[in-house]
């Protein structure tokens, strides 16, 4: 048998799920002693080159209320053409086409190595692809030229057929009709004004009533394709749009000295979902907001036009000193939240120096799975680039994107769904599976993710419905299913049907099968998304103590110990990691807010609760890399005593990309050693993280941003600021040698963390 | 002046009727006339109910009084009301021009009154007739011996007339007169004899009103001397004026002249203008030239005449009461003869042919004839001479018959022969006294010198009119009289004997006109004297500035103020200014100069703030100035100093616009700028309905296509320079779309904005741009509008959005500026400013009628006030097909100083032409943005009311957003202290607006006018166009806040008022039942009739709210001469159109009765303009207008006419042509055809007779009018 590593492995290449636990515990009681929760992550899109997709619709359990998929899992007569459902054992029989399955005739769905799979629905006419560009004009001449140019070049990117659409929009906003010839129209709304729904929809002349022609041009039905003029196939508005686009006026109204430029962001989101709300509702698009500045007016206001109150920060927000703060994240919420019903992802490029305000407008990306990128200029290559990367395409030609997923975890009947934790909105729909305890986002066992990558990943809880008295059978295996129905990026309608099972373990007879299932990478970033979570809600510090409080727990629980001798603390290989894991999680801004903005904590927290196992760990734990002439690369520990003279240090903080040459390297570079023949080594040496960097930037969504720095150097502080402290001014014993650099922080390092873990762990009161 | 001798009515009439009733009963008019007497007795009761046609009158008074002078003038009554009354006048009219128009037709047709009166008189008379018989039967005999003749006389005739009209318009040229009567008198001879010459003279030549008028104002001016007594013989015959005349002309007419001497030619202005011809004629009388002042002097006494005329209508009735009384009186003697003759059945019937009409022409003259008859054979002579000339040349005939034969009483042979056979009886008449006749006719206008000559005898006449100073009443009575008794015994065969009023004797504004021409068309105008009234509206002239404004800026309704509010009240005279600030000024006169007093800006009173002016004195040797107008005296600034010479004059005085002429500008410093900062050049922006309804008429298309040659002619001060004037677009069903058209764009961008209830302008740079360098760009946009639209659905329009775009976008911009507005129909999709229909005619003549005048909404007055802050002014171009409602549509353009233009039905094929032009000038002219108004008076009156197209926000300053070169504001002043004759009344208006290239300026308009403490010297300067302006914009005002009946009533109250003060304080003691106009006013009836038979106080059925609210509205920005020709169209007459003369034909009077069957006419009211052509119009002169053979070949729907390449039709063509560029705004041609359907609302522009819609004729107001003086008197 394999060890638990590759097992754990195996299933995520296969199904793209960690779980937490690979054994689960057989009673309520003991899965909460276990502390981290019975959950996994789950990528619903991995990619799966080797996985091509069936042409037939699955099979489902007639049961009203389990509509379970047919699956590996399932008992099957083949004799009778009968299956028996794992999830309700309701005995179903197979449709007629599948008349001539037998035992060595099977199909795709029934063999175990297609625990996961995907159908193609041939359902109704396929939709285009939709997307629209809502673009804000209050930018700098330079930034606006670099994001037209941008935006034109993507529209080469785009699937011909796909229907695009722009809305610019500075002190008013404006909705671009593109098919028309000689004249450029555009409808304009006011900025300042809210609008419901149907007054946009009716301004823009989409009401049924007005297709009659507001324009002397007949509208044809909202379900035709060309539907709507502002929305039209790429190939048929492409020069008109390049030009419309190359015409394109920074917003005309003076900016008066000592204000910020109008800027009406939340009328403009507004009507662009106005607009695919009563155009294409249910079909895949994606709104991109591009922005280069925080809304200043209207609905969604996040800061006033005066220059001179500044964009509220973290202390603003604690001393509950933001005024538009609640007001326009509910109103970007209720957004969100019309986006999702319909499917529509909301994307937000925002490329600003200062806040953009995404901390009001996060929900849009994070209920609809947009993305969000921010940026100091669109004049960058960090924005540049990711945005291309925004249609970049798989292996097999097509884009790394999928609408209108929604996802359903089917379970057997011991457990039940508590929540998920992802860039998803609940469907809110009840079913026997769903339990009453809410971790993330529950209360329903469907969600809704409108926009989705292959490497969307969500986090999703169980609870293990037995009572301790009666605890689940042992050998028997509980069962999860996740069906996720979307929209492929060719148009297709998909279903991709993932389906797991894992045993039952008593908690106290097997606690050692247990602890060895323990998937500490796993769980780390579940806690961490929990964690996540709750400090949308709560206070900072509550959290932390949350965090803790579990890790001593689970310490407890796991550790080996004599009672109050913290130094006969012991944690078995399969936790070792773990409170690593936890301390840097401490100091990420996942959690800390201090020095980050409230637009970058959002930002941050976007990112890791979507992205994947690996990508999500780099973010809790930055990698760190070193370079020297002593040998190949090799991943040194993220603490201070890694930073030395003759090394060449390249940390992936996800976010960032640091390049960090030691004091001495730093000053040969300067001599320029590297353009000496002699020292083609130490040029050699240079390049190396060069193009280690040139690697993880190839595939990482979004770019993060590069930095090249020195010993000394200001932007040191990237590096600085994630290591762990070793050495401090505090503990001088190693100043000034060459084992480190010394950090001035007053955060406790990982030793002091663990010592007090360790005391707190073995401690009798605790 | 006065005349109209109802006085007599009482008593007179008493009696008169007793003899009438006696006379005529046994006549065989017994019947009728039963009935009548009994009326006159009973009348009064009775007559109401008769007259409840006249009900058409405003308010029942009216009518009671109208009865009552009917009844007074009993007698008359009986003859007037025949017609009125009856009703049946009008219709029958009707019947009878058309059969008269067949039978006599051209002649008979002028004649108008004989035929309508034939038929319903016929009827009615035809017992009388019987008396009559004698005359009938030769009238018959006469017409159809006349058809024959008439024919051709109608050729002859319409040379005739031209030739007549020509020398009225000669008149001033004595000689003229003469030979325009001569020529006349051979129109009369030939048709004349028939009977037309009485009747179709006086219609055609209406000289025989002018006649009329001008007998009045000859008999003033005669009165005074030997002509005048001439005069006051035809005056007296008139109104009997003569005697009261004589009397209180003296006085009067003494002290217009005592002023009028030492002008002598304002006297005439006055005195002469009156009746043009009436100049003339005195003149001719009085002896030309010289004799002429004394002759105006005497005049003066004919002045009352005049009114007496005016009267003579009214007197006539009188007149014919009067007539029966007094003259029965005064006919015992001698008179009675002619009048009698007239009148009498046995002696009238032969006469009755011949001298009725002559008297019914002349009413007056008949009158006159009266006199003659009552003046005593001794007055008669000469009345009846005076008469003839005086009144009618028509009347001639008559009059001279009269005249004729008093002095041999062969007055009544001749009559006899005149009755007898009314065409030959002239004739004979005439023959027998060529000279009399002639100068009878000639009298209306050549006669005068003639008579002048010959009549010395006249002027004994006059004389011993004069002397018989106390028989003037009976004068008066007898112009009454004798226009009765003529008419009643001529041709009262069948209209005179009903009306006993005879429509030609009564003043005649033609008349009026053409004197003025003649009296002041000549010379140029000079400002420098105070209190000079200018020649009218109507009269071309040239204007020098010598101190005060021209009267193109300013007009004043009085130019003597009374000194006193008691003065003012009593008179109720209003005092009121119509200023028009940016007036265009012909080729010749010097536009304002512009004055630029350096950085301190203009020099100014410290403490009334009146600028720099000629009234300012200054004192201590230059250093300081005393304001002329609150007195304070202020320093004078170093840099302005100047040393005065000995006269206490500045050394620069002349140098310096601003101390020597009434109008020049300043330019403004900053100090007198919004915000402290120079303003922007303004903009205009098109706002273009592209609804369904727009785009199908061609609207939209059109606009486009002519805007892209139009925004090159955009206003610009420098003709060499380009406009400044920057422009935007924006097109708009019910969601606007506005367009950036910016330079530097490949193509236009249009921008909807949908969010109509909270508008806004979608884009700043790039809308509002200058033309030459967005040239491409506008050209594409405006190409591809119509093709945009072209097949639009959405019917639905807003409007308040629509505004508020225009005026944000002019915020945005922070200028001034124009909004043209292109709209189709009532707004109802759901916007701010969204109307409901509410159209309902139920409501028309109840109480709440105001409340379709006022708007339906707020919301637009709202906005009015928001654009005057931002100095946006609103045109708006109305294509409506159904009720869009101008009145609240209208709120903005009207309160901003905009126009409203309205193309009901519009038909692009049809309408283009009018409505491009329209665009065209509205674009082109000069005008001026963001604009403020302050009247400066002096110490003791006050500016107290404004109206116009403008927005108050305080009681002072009048904002407009707009001022255009059309715009007027008429201010009334009260007293609110006394005036001292010494210094008179100054004012100043001063208007700071920012002018096309964006300059900031200031316009000064000085006036100066007399003050005086007598009510005469009122009475005798004002203007009478002037105060129907402003009687109008008051009245039409008040439309909002009274039920229309009110205002009717107490318009015609008013005028009472004015009337009965000048007959109790200015005229001559007369009888009371004597109609006396001031010479000034005695146009003021038949104006004031006008204005009350407009669509917009008296609509008929088929006007509809939109109609009224629209001409409501644009009333209140008219100028005079607007007002003028809107209440009085111009019908010109073509027949004798002569294609060498580069002047237009003298118009004829706007009555049915003046249309000849084989004429083609011309009518324009400012608005309209109609080709008329008669039934019988000869093929000749169809062949040079239309290039159609026939009649009948005539295409009624063609809108201009074809350029044919013969002498008459490129004069026609071209005095159209004259006509509209006269004109604010372009009109459309329509060709009616006599008889054809269309012919309807042509007459409804004939505003001296009767209308549908239950208006009053002329004649019925008159008498109406008279019997309001005499309530108010008693």
């Amino acid at each position: 048998m394999a060890t638990y590593q590759e097992f754990i492995q195996q299933n995520e290449d296969r199904d793209g799920i960690r779980c937490s636990w690979n054994l689960w515990p057989s009673s309520r009681l003991e899965a909460t002693r276990l502390v981290v929760p019975v959950s996994c992550l789950y990528t619903p899109l991995k990619e799966r080159p080797d996985l091509p997709p069936v042409q037939y619709e699955p099979v489902l359990c007639s049961r009203a209320s389990c509509k379970a998929v047919l699956n590996p899992l399932c008992q099957v007569d083949f004799r009778a053409k009968i299956w028996a459902c794992n999830f309700c054992f309701q005995r179903n029989a197979f449709p007629p086409s599948y008349a001539g399955i037998s035992d060595v005739n099977q199909p795709a769905e029934l063999m175990p190595q297609f625990s996961t799979i995907e159908y193609i629905v041939q359902r109704g006419p396929p939709t285009p692809l939709i997307f629209l560009y809502v673009v804000d004009t209050c930018l700098e001449e330079e930034d606006l030229q670099a994001l037209k140019e941008s935006l034109q070049m993507s529209l080469s990117l785009l699937p011909p057929n796909a229907l695009v659409g722009l809305i610019t929009f500075g002190r008013m906003i404006q909705v671009h009709e593109l098919s028309c010839e000689g004249i450029a129209k555009s409808y304009v709304f006011r900025g300042t004004k809210e609008l419901t729904p149907k007054q946009i929809q009716e301004m823009l002349g989409l009401m049924k009533p007005a297709t009659s022609g507001q324009q002397g041009k007949p509208l044809a039905p909202h379900d035709d394709s060309a539907s709507c003029r502002f929305l039209q196939p790429v190939e048929k508005v492409d020069m008109n749009l390049t030009d419309l686009l190359g015409e394109l006026q920074r917003d005309p109204w003076p900016v008066p000295q000592g204000k910020r430029p109008l800027r009406s962001t939340g009328i403009a989101l507004s009507i662009a979902v106005g607009l695919l709300e009563g155009t294409f509702p249910n079909t895949g698009a994606r709104i991109m907001l591009f922005t280069g500045g925080p809304p200043t007016q209207g609905p969604g206001m996040v800061v006033g036009d005066e220059l001179k109150t500044p964009i509220r920060s973290w202390h603003d927000i604690q001393k509950d000193n933001a005024r538009h703060l609640k007001k326009a994240t509910k109103y970007y919420e209720a957004l969100a939240n019309r986006a999702a019903v319909n499917g529509h992802g909301v994307d937000i490029y925002a490329c600003a120096l200062d806040q953009t305000g995404l901390l009001e407008m996060k929900c849009l990306a994070n209920l609809t799975g947009g993305h969000v990128v921010m940026g100091d200029s669109f004049n960058t290559s960090l924005f540049k680039q990711t945005f291309q990367r925004v249609f970049g395409k798989d292996y097999s030609g097509e884009f790394r994107m999928a609408f209108g997923g929604t996802l359903e975890v089917k379970t057997t009947r011991e457990l039940k769904v508590a929540g998920a934790i992802g860039p998803c909105v609940s469907l809110n729909t009840k079913g026997p599976c769903v339990s009453d305890n809410e971790m993330g986002v529950g209360g329903t066992c469907q969600w809704k993710i409108c926009s989705l990558t292959p490497a969307t990943t969500l986090a999703l809880y169980f609870e293990v419905v037995n009572q301790h008295n009666a605890p689940v059978p042992q050998g028997g295996r509980g069962a999860v299913q996740f069906v996720t129905q979307y929209q492929h990026s060719n148009t297709q309608r998909r279903i991709r049907v993932t389906t797991i099972a894992r045993n039952w373990a008593d908690a106290q007879s097997q606690i050692q099968h247990i602890e060895s299932s323990f998937d500490q990478e796993a769980s780390a970033v579940l806690m961490a998304r929990l964690g996540v979570f709750r400090a949308e809600s709560d206070e900072g510090p509550d959290v932390l103590r949350w965090l803790d409080r579990q890790l001593i727990r689970l310490c407890q629980k796991f550790g080996q110990f004599n009672k109050d001798d913290p130094n006969s603390f012991r944690l078995s290989e399969s936790l070792s990691l773990y409170p690593q894991f936890m301390f840097h999680l401490r100091r990420s801004p996942f959690l800390q807010v201090f020095n980050n903005s409230p637009d970058e904590s959002s930002y941050y927290r976007h990112h890791f609760v979507r992205q994947d196992l690996t990508q999500s760990l780099i973010m809790i734990q930055p990698i760190l890399y070193s370079y020297s002439f002593y040998g190949p690369p090799e991943p040194v520990l993220l603490d201070s005593s890694s930073i030395l003279p003759d090394r060449i240090l390249l940390m992936d903080t996800f976010f960032q990309l640091v390049i960090f040459h030691g004091e001495t390297i730093a000053q040969w570079r300067k001599a320029g050693y590297q353009e000496i023949p002699e020292y083609e080594n130490f040029k050699q040496l240079l390049q190396a993280p060069l193009d280690d960097a040139e690697e993880i930037l190839q595939t990482r969504f979004p770019m993060p941003r590069y930095v090249d720095t020195e010993h000394g150097g200001s932007q040191a502080r990237f590096l600085l600021s994630k290591v762990n402290p070793s050495q401090t001014h505090n503990n001088l014993y190693a100043w000034g040698q060459e084992s480190g650099a010394p950090i001035l922080t007053d955060d406790v390092s990982l030793q002091v963390f663990m010592d007090h873990l360790k005391k707190l762990a073995v401690s009798s009161s605790a | 002046m006065n005349v109209n001798q109802q006085p007599h009515m009482a008593s007179p009439y008493g009696q008169p009727q007793p003899g009438y009733g006696g006379g005529h009963v046994p006549a065989g008019y017994p019947a009728q006339y039963a009935p009548y007497n009994g009326p006159g007795s009973a009348h009064q009761q009775g007559p109401p109910q008769g007259y409840s046609p006249y009900a058409s009158f405003p308010s029942k008074t009216v009518a009671t009084n109208l009865v009552s002078d009917l009844s007074s003038s009993s007698p008359l009554d009986l003859g007037m009301r025949g017609p009125p009354t009856s009703g049946a006048p009008p219709v029958t009219p009707a019947q009878n021009y058309s059969q008269f128009g067949q039978g006599d037709t051209q002649n008979g047709p002028p004649p108008m009154g004989a035929p309508p009166q034939r038929p319903s008189v016929s009827q009615p008379y035809t017992p009388g007739a019987v008396n009559l018989s004698g005359p009938q039967p030769p009238y018959n005999q006469q017409f159809g011996a006349l058809p024959n003749s008439m024919q051709q006389m109608t050729n002859q005739m319409a040379s005739m007339q031209v030739g007549s009209t020509a020398p009225s318009p000669a008149g001033p040229g004595y000689a003229p007169p003469s030979v325009s009567h001569s020529p006349v008198s051979a129109a009369y001879t030939h048709s004349a004899p028939p009977t037309f010459p009485p009747t179709s003279a006086a219609p055609t030549h209406p000289p025989p009103t002018e006649g009329v008028a001008q007998p009045p104002p000859q008999s003033y001016y005669g009165a005074p001397h030997s002509a005048q007594q001439s005069f006051p013989n035809a005056a007296p015959a008139y109104s009997a004026a003569g005697p009261t005349h004589p009397q209180a002309p003296p006085p009067v007419s003494q002290q217009s002249f005592p002023q009028a001497p030492p002008v002598s030619q304002p006297p005439f202005s006055t005195g002469p203008p009156p009746g043009p011809i009436p100049g003339p004629r005195t003149h001719s009388y009085g002896g030309p030239p010289p004799g002429a002042q004394a002759s105006f002097q005497r005049p003066p006494l004919p002045a009352s005449h005049p009114a007496a005329f005016p009267g003579g209508p009214t007197s006539h009735p009188a007149a014919f009461p009067g007539g029966p009384t007094s003259h029965p009186s005064a006919f015992p003697g001698g008179p009675p003869p002619t009048s009698a003759p007239s009148q009498m059945p046995g002696v009238i019937p032969p006469q009755p042919p011949v001298s009725q009409p002559t008297s019914y022409h002349s009413g007056p003259p008949p009158t006159a004839a009266g006199f003659t008859p009552q003046g005593g054979p001794p007055q008669r002579p000469p009345l009846s001479g005076m008469q003839a000339p005086p009144h009618m040349t028509s009347q001639g005939p008559p009059m001279v018959q009269a005249n004729h034969v008093p002095p041999s009483q062969p007055g009544m042979p001749p009559v006899p022969p005149n009755a007898s056979m009314s065409g030959p009886p002239p004739q004979p008449g005439l023959q027998a006294y060529p000279p009399q006749q002639n100068g009878a006719f000639g009298q209306v206008r050549g006669p005068q010198p003639g008579y002048a000559g010959p009549y010395a005898g006249q002027q004994n006449y006059g004389a011993p009119s004069a002397a018989p100073a106390p028989a003037p009443s009976a004068p008066k009575r007898l112009d009454p009289d004798s226009i009765p008794g003529p008419q009643a015994s001529d041709i009262p065969p069948v209209q005179k004997t009903r009306h006993r009023i005879d429509p030609d004797a009564i003043p005649s504004p033609i008349q009026v006109i053409e004197d003025d021409k003649a009296n002041k068309g000549s010379e140029p105008f000079t400002t420098g004297v105070r209190g000079q009234a200018p020649p009218l509206v109507t009269t071309n002239f040239q204007v020098k500035d010598q101190g005060n404004s021209s009267p193109r800026y300013i007009r004043c309704t009085a130019y003597n103020v009374p000194c006193n509010s008691d003065m003012a009240k009593q008179s109720q005279v209003p005092l009121a200014a119509v200023i028009k600030p940016l007036a265009t000024l012909p080729p010749d006169e010097t536009p304002p100069y512009l004055v630029d007093h350096g950085e301190s800006g203009p020099i100014r009173c410290n403490r009334c703030k009146a600028y720099m002016c000629p009234y300012m004195q200054f004192i201590e040797g230059g250093r300081r100035f005393q304001c002329g107008f609150c007195s304070c005296v202020t320093e004078v600034p170093p840099h302005y100093f100047q040393h005065l010479d000995h006269t206490g004059k500045r050394v620069d005085c002349y140098e310096r616009p601003e101390l020597s002429m009434g109008s020049y500008e300043f330019l403004a410093t900053v100090d007198y700028c919004k915000n402290n900062k120079f303003p922007q050049p303004p903009a205009f922006i098109f706002l273009i309905d592209v609804s369904y309804n727009a785009v199908k008429s061609g609207m939209v298309g059109m606009v486009c296509q002519e805007l892209k040659t139009l925004l090159d002619y955009l206003p610009r001060e420098n003709p060499d320079m380009e406009s400044n004037i920057r422009v935007g677009f924006v097109t708009y069903n019910k969601v606007l779309h506005f367009y950036n058209v910016k330079a530097s764009l490949a193509q236009p961008q249009m921008m909807v904005v949908s969010d109509v209830a909270d508008m806004f302008v979608p884009l700043l740079d790039g809308f509002l741009v200058n033309v030459q360098e967005s040239r491409v760009v506008i050209e594409s946009l405006l190409d591809q509008i119509p093709e945009m639209f072209a097949d639009t659905r959405e019917t639905d329009t807003v409007f308040g959005p629509v505004i508020q775009a225009g005026l944000e976008a002019l915020k945005a911009a922070d200028c001034a500026g124009k909004l043209f507005i292109f709209h189709s129909s009532l707004p109802i999709a759901e916007a701010p400013g969204k109307l409901k229909n509410r159209e309902d005619k139920k409501l028309v003549g109840t109480d709440k009628e105001k409340s379709l005048f006022q708007p339906q909404v707020g919301f637009y007055n709202t906005l009015a006030k928001e654009c005057v802050a931002q100095g946006c002014c609103v045109d708006l171009f109305l294509f409506p097909n159904q009720y869009v409602d101008v009145a609240t549509l209208g709120v903005v353009p009207t309160s901003t100083g905009g126009s409203i233009y309205k193309y009901t039905y519009f038909q692009a094929p049809t309408d283009q032409e009018r409505f491009l032009n329209d665009l065209r000038r509205d674009v082109q002219k000069q005008m001026g943005f963001d604009a403020v108004m302050r009247v400066r008076t002096s110490t003791g009156i006050r500016a107290t009311d404004f109206f116009g197209s403008f927005y108050m926000s305080n009681t002072t300053d009048v904002e407009l957003a707009g001022l255009d070169c059309d715009k007027t504001v008429t201010v009334e002043f009260r007293h609110d202290d006394k005036l001292s004759e010494e210094t008179g009344a100054l004012m100043q208006c001063a208007v700071l607006y920012t002018s096309c290239s964006g300059q900031r300026r200031l316009l000064i308009h000085n006036m100066a006018v007399n003050c005086c403490s007598q009510l005469a010297d009122l009475y005798r300067n004002c203007e009478t166009d002037t105060i129907i302006n402003f009687f109008a914009k008051y009245a039409y005002r008040s439309l909002l806040s009274s039920p229309t009946k009110n205002v009717r009533d107490s318009l015609v109250n008013q005028c009472a008022q004015i009337l009965a003060c000048y007959r109790k304080h200015c005229a001559s003691p007369s009888s009371a039942g004597q109609l006396i106009l001031p010479e000034c006013m005695k146009l003021l009836p038949v104006y004031l009739n006008c204005m009350l038979k407009s669509d917009v106080l008296q609509p008929g059925a088929d006007v509809s709210l939109d109609d009224r609210a629209y001409l409501r509205q644009l009333i209140s920005t008219m100028d005079v001469a607007e007002s003028h020709v809107f209440f009085y169209p111009r019908l010109l007459p073509l027949q004798k159109l002569d294609v060498e003369s580069t002047t237009l034909p003298v118009a004829v009077r706007d009555s049915e009765e003046r249309l000849s069957r084989g004429g083609v006419y011309l009518l324009e009211n400012g608005m309209n303009l109609f080709l008329w052509v008669g039934a019988n119009a000869q093929q000749e002169l169809l062949q040079n207008i239309f290039g159609m053979p026939s009649f009948n070949h005539i295409d009624p729907s063609m809108t201009s006419l074809p350029a044919l390449d013969n002498p008459f039709s490129k004069r026609l063509r071209e005095i159209i042509e004259t006509i509209r560029t006269q004109r604010s705004r372009y009109m459309k041609l329509m060709v009616v055809k006599q008889e054809d359907k269309l012919e309807l609302i042509f007459k409804h522009f004939l505003v001296e007779d009767k209308s549908n819609n239950g208006g009053a004729s002329y004649v019925d107001f008159l008498c109406h009018m008279h019997k309001e003086i005499r309530q108010l008197l008693s």
